[in-house]
């Protein structure tokens, strides 16, 4: 057991990382999906969606040979259009509302559908949306993830000229940098941010780290408002012994590391547990699996009625070979010369609803021990907190609070996506960042 | 099982699935192949003058990514030798005697041509003649086809040589483009054809390519009219063949049914207004000669469904439901009921309610799913919302009488009876 690169040959990292949700091989494909769509009237699709994209009108022209329009109609709502075609959660959102559904039919592929005609765009490079004259204003966004890049661009198009502050050396944030490769390549990625940015009015200054390169006070001070998009950090601690451990990582590191290097170059263990049951726990061990670990257990404190990711992604999971470990919550990690060994757990039990509606778990006397080589975390992000207090930020736990406009307590500072509500899908950064552009624009005119 | 055996004009075939002169009759080759699929009969391509034919010579409607709703074509006649289609006819007879044949006529414009015509088909075996006054292109320019079904007197006229010398059956092709088939029918019945059919084929544009700028089909970059067939005329020619079955005169002979029928309901929807056997070309043009199969089969449960024993049981059935607007009783009301469990919440009854009928749905807004419901004393009972509605059954239209009398328009007016009031 042992935690080693190149497990594979590189033909297997080639098929284990292909796109898992191809694309139409053709118009014909395409077409027969979007004539299937009913066209509904005020369509649970589109009040599904947290964007609010007129699915209806966009598949509609994709069937009237009207792609342009198509394209336009999606990115008008999300300007994320095409990757949230590809990592979307889909199941519980747009297609999961479908009416088919209610008629015991597969819903329309909305997502492969809004990818079709994206992809056109980002390939034929249409320009769908023209920026209005400079109005002398400038705005800093902090982040080029969802929330800044799509605040951004509406702030572009009416005319804002726009600065976007980005600690990575590549946009996309999480997009990027978050979310497992078989979803959303980092080429493609990069060719995202750049048809986002090519409205005009918006430039992105890699590097830049907030709190580092620069203070909030200073942006406050050089430019006429500010936007943070800066989203969460790193893995939540399980505060349990052995957690400092050779081979205990980070999910969001563990992800990060694999978008950034070649996949033969990432270390994983034979035997690896991943703690959580979010959406970047199943990225993190289906991701491990198939970089060449033979058994990968997730591992759960509730079960599967209150799990966070869908259900598609946990078959995902399963279809990978992951074993699940429901009702067990990490209670401390056995290693042997520094090196991880052995994971125990309490077996848990769910008790009454919490606060929030799911049933919270209650510890056991039994426990139950998994022999791993490597613990992967992932049992939610925890916020920039220290820099976010710094900055002088009204917060709850570390999540920036915003007014209705997307204010925050500090003059002309907004802020929006997971460091505001401490982390959620890319479709809803994206509308935070428009609502917060909304918001800064009504700002802008009444104060300058 | 039903005896779906049809006897026109004492031309009997095993099933009245004949196909129509057209591409799929034009030789020997396809005949056979359609006689060996189980068609009963055949009406050979159109023979007549010398033709020279062009390419590109066909054009189709698509409606929402099912191809070919219509079809349109600019051939003429059979180009072929008329020795060579005349000994084919012959051996198909021979090969096939259970099989209706009958051969489509053009003959150019004199008594002497037609005459000649006739003799040398009738050589053939072939068991009767259908005369093509219907094509709408090509050869209306030369006087033939639609330009003698356009003019009963001239129809009249060719019908009368034709009656002279013909000894197997007759049977006038009517052409559709005219304001009302009856006045060419009756002039061919008055001068003696033994049967009608109808309808050829409407004349068309069927679309322009976005590009070039050039209607279809594209000919050297110029089109012309074509003619329509296929599922989208079907309505038109039940029209006008149940003007047909209306009339006093043309009522009298049989009606072969010809307009887009693709299925074996089409064809008993024809045979119900008055058609004695169907005609089919276009179905048969994009998917062959299989689709017989199912014809006869399905033409077979349901008459055994609804105990026909034979084609005749059923002929014109629906002629005597076909009235005058001022005849239907205006006392019968009914409104849509919305079945709550199989709605699936899809908005298009209110939609199409709302912004183009009576504003008779109601709304109640809700994530993800609205609900609907009827405003049953807005309701005019006018089907739209069920026309619409994906989901078979979930709405229902229910009667609710206005009155227990039969009513009608004349009888409403005569009494000054209130109109409506909104």
């Amino acid at each position: 057991m042992a935690i080693t690169n190149n497990k594979l040959l590189d033909s297997h990292y080639q098929s284990n990382f292909a796109d898992i949700h191809p694309a139409f091989e053709s118009k014909e494909a395409a077409l027969i999906e979007a004539n299937r769509c009913l066209f509904c009237y005020d369509a649970p699709c589109t009040k599904s969606c947290p964007t609010s994209i007129n699915i209806p009108k966009f598949i509609k022209q994709i069937t009237t040979d009207n792609v342009k329009g198509s394209a336009h109609t999606i990115f008008e709502s999300n300007i994320m259009g095409a990757g949230c075609s590809r990592v979307c959660p889909v199941e519980k959102l747009c297609e999961g509302s479908c009416v088919f559904n209610l008629m015991d039919d597969a819903p329309i592929p909305i997502a492969r559908l809004q990818r079709f005609s994206t992809e056109k765009a980002m390939e034929k490079k249409w320009k769908l949306f023209e920026r209005k004259p400079s109005m002398g204003k400038k705005v800093a966004v902090v982040g080029a993830g969802p929330a800044g890049l799509s605040c951004a661009h509406v702030l572009a198009r009416e005319g804002v000229d726009v600065t976007i502050h980005e600690k990575e050396s590549k946009g996309g944030g999480l997009m990027t940098y978050g979310i497992a490769a078989y979803k959303v390549t980092p080429e493609f990625c990069e060719e995202e941010v750049a048809y986002i940015a090519s409205v005009g009015g918006i430039k992105i200054k890699y590097g830049q780290e907030l709190g580092v390169s620069m203070t909030l006070d200073e942006l406050q001070k050089n430019y006429n408002a500010v936007y943070l998009g800066i989203g969460v950090g790193v893995a939540r601690r399980l505060e349990i012994p052995g957690e400092e451990l050779d081979g205990v990582v980070d999910a969001i590191q563990f992800i990060y590391d694999i978008r950034t290097n070649p996949y033969p170059s990432i270390a994983v263990g034979d035997r690896v547990a991943v703690i959580g049951m979010g959406m970047t726990a199943i990225d993190a061990a289906t991701q491990a699996k198939r970089l060449g670990a033979k058994n990968v257990t997730l591992v759960y404190r509730r079960t599967q009625e209150e799990m966070p990711c869908t259900e598609t992604e946990l078959n995902l999971a399963k279809l990978d070979g992951c074993v699940i470990q429901w009702l067990a919550a990490p209670h401390e990690i056995l290693g042997e010369k520094g090196k991880v060994k052995q994971l125990v757990c309490k077996i848990m039990k769910l008790g009454p609803p919490d606060s929030g509606g799911r049933r919270s778990p209650i510890e056991t006397k039994d426990k139950v021990s998994i022999d791993v080589d490597m613990v992967i975390k992932a049992a939610g992000q925890i916020p920039f907190e220290e820099l976010i207090k710094k900055s002088g930020l009204q917060n709850k736990s570390g999540k920036i609070i915003i007014d209705k406009n997307g204010a925050t307590n500090l003059k002309g500072v907004f802020a929006g996506g997971d460091s505001v509500n401490g982390g959620k899908e890319v479709v809803d950064a994206v509308q935070a960042g428009k609502e917060g552009a909304v918001g800064i624009l009504n700002y802008l005119k009444t104060n300058f | 099982m039903a005896d779906i055996t049809a006897n026109f004009l004492g031309i009997k075939s095993p099933n009245p699935f004949w196909l129509a002169s057209a591409p799929p009759t034009d030789k020997k080759v396809n005949v056979l192949r359609a006689f060996e699929a189980g068609w009963g009969g055949v009406v050979w391509k159109t023979l007549g003058s010398q033709v020279k034919n062009v390419s590109s010579r066909y054009s189709a409607m698509d409606y929402n990514g099912t191809r070919v709703m219509g079809f349109n074509n600019i051939e003429l006649i059979s180009d072929r030798p008329l020795d060579l289609n005349l000994r084919e006819i012959a051996e198909c007879v021979k090969l096939f005697p259970d099989r209706a044949m009958v051969v489509s006529l053009m003959a150019d414009n004199t008594r002497e041509k037609w005459h000649e015509l006739i003799a040398q088909v009738e050589d053939t075996g072939a068991h009767g003649l259908e005369l093509n006054f219907g094509c709408p292109h090509g050869m209306t320019e030369r006087g033939m086809g639609a330009a003698v079904g356009q003019d009963p007197e001239i129809a009249r006229m060719v019908v009368g040589w034709v009656m002279e010398k013909a000894r197997i059956p007759v049977i006038t092709k009517l052409t559709p483009n005219v304001h009302s088939v009856v006045p060419t029918g009756r002039a061919a019945v008055e001068a003696g054809s033994n049967a009608l059919s109808l309808i050829n084929t409407i004349q068309s544009v069927t679309g322009i390519d976005l590009d070039t700028l050039v209607p279809n089909p594209n000919v050297a970059g110029k089109s012309v009219f074509g003619g329509y067939c296929g599922p989208a005329v079907k309505p038109i020619a039940l029209k006008m063949l149940a003007t047909l079955a209306q009339d006093p005169i043309t009522s009298k002979v049989p009606v072969s049914g010809i307009g887009g029928i693709s299925t074996w309901k089409d064809a008993v929807e024809f045979i119900l207004l008055g058609a004695s056997n169907v005609q089919v070309c276009t179905a048969v043009m994009k998917n062959g000669f299989r689709i017989v199969e199912d014809m006869c089969e399905g033409l077979n449960n349901w008459m055994d469904d609804k105990g026909f024993k034979t084609l005749d049981d059923f002929v014109g059935r629906s002629v005597p439901n076909l009235t005058h607007w001022e005849d239907l009783d205006i006392n019968y009301h009914i409104v849509a009921r919305i079945n709550p469990d199989k709605c699936v919440h899809c908005g298009l009854c209110y939609i199409a309610c709302e912004d183009a009928s009576h504003q008779s749905i109601r709304i109640e807004q809700g994530k993800p799913y609205n609900n609907y419901t009827i405003k049953e004393e807005e309701c005019v009972g006018c089907n739209l919302c069920k026309l619409v509605c994906p989901v078979e059954n979930c709405i229902t239209m229910v009667e609710q009488r206005k009155g227990d009398e039969y009513l009608n328009w004349k009888e409403f007016q005569r009494r000054g009876l209130p109109l409506n009031d909104h």
